[in-house]
């Protein structure tokens, strides 16, 4: 079973936080990422998320992967969640256990660091006078870096 | 490495995902091009649906993240990615 997964029910962290339990494992460090009320100054009602699952998947399996081979970590696991949110939601969770704290908190950092910049996952607010905006996406064209398009 | 157009049109499958899907109007399409990169196949699409300013916009072929110099070959599977937001 890949250690990165997508879903589109709510994230149950215990029952995450089982699949990386180890009789080593004298620490566990746990993300979770939950969906706030606001953005950039602007009340945000829900957000949606969308991803490239095929290739999303194998990006997030192979950040675990990194994470496990630059810290001494005994398990760890990353889900996503798709779909329509709500204020409070819990977005992604990230666990981690490690003989010791430090390498759990720093694979835990370095998945859900990595987890945002690289995995193909967008999102869309909902904000509160009714308008929307994928994150990232919506640039001005005063604001796009020259060259930075595709060749 | 980027070849030469193709002389006669392949068939390659395109998915759209976030504001792309959204400004295209449809998750996938079916294309026949004679282009011989993903470069050049993302310049003719953008030229047919005049794409969003979109920041740095990467690509995967066959859901494995490519350069843009990659070839497009008959039967591939082509995602542009723009700027992800997870977490």
């Amino acid at each position: 079973m890949s250690r990165f997964a997508f879903s589109r029910e709510a994230i149950v962290p215990e029952a995450h936080r089982q699949a990386v339990s180890d009789p080593v494992a004298g620490a566990y460090a746990s993300f979770e990422g939950w969906v706030r009320n606001h953005n950039d100054g602007r009340g945000v009602q829900r957000l949606e998320y969308e991803g490239y699952e095929a290739l999303g998947v194998k990006e997030g399996e192979k950040i675990v992967a990194e994470a496990c081979e630059r810290f001494p970590v005994a398990r760890a696991r990353c889900v996503h969640r798709l779909g329509v949110l709500d204020i409070g939601d819990l977005a992604v969770w990230v666990g981690v256990t490690a003989a010791h704290r430090d390498a759990a908190f720093a694979a835990c950092r370095y998945i859900i660091d990595e987890v945002k910049t690289r995995v193909p996952i967008w999102k869309k607010e909902h904000y509160a006078e009714g308008d929307s905006g994928w994150i990232n996406c919506e640039i001005r064209s005063a604001d796009a870096p020259a060259g930075s398009a595709p060749p | 490495m980027a070849g030469q157009s193709h002389t006669a049109p392949i068939a390659v499958r395109v998915e759209y995902f976030a504001v792309l899907r959204e400004h295209v109007g449809q998750s996938r399409e079916d294309v026949r091009t004679t282009a011989a990169t993903v470069g050049e196949l993302y310049a003719e699409l953008d030229r047919r649906h005049g794409f969003p300013p979109l920041g740095r916009v990467k690509v995967a072929v066959n859901d494995e993240f490519r350069e843009w110099s990659a070839p497009v070959r008959d039967g591939d599977l082509v995602v542009f990615i723009p700027p992800v937001a997870g977490g």
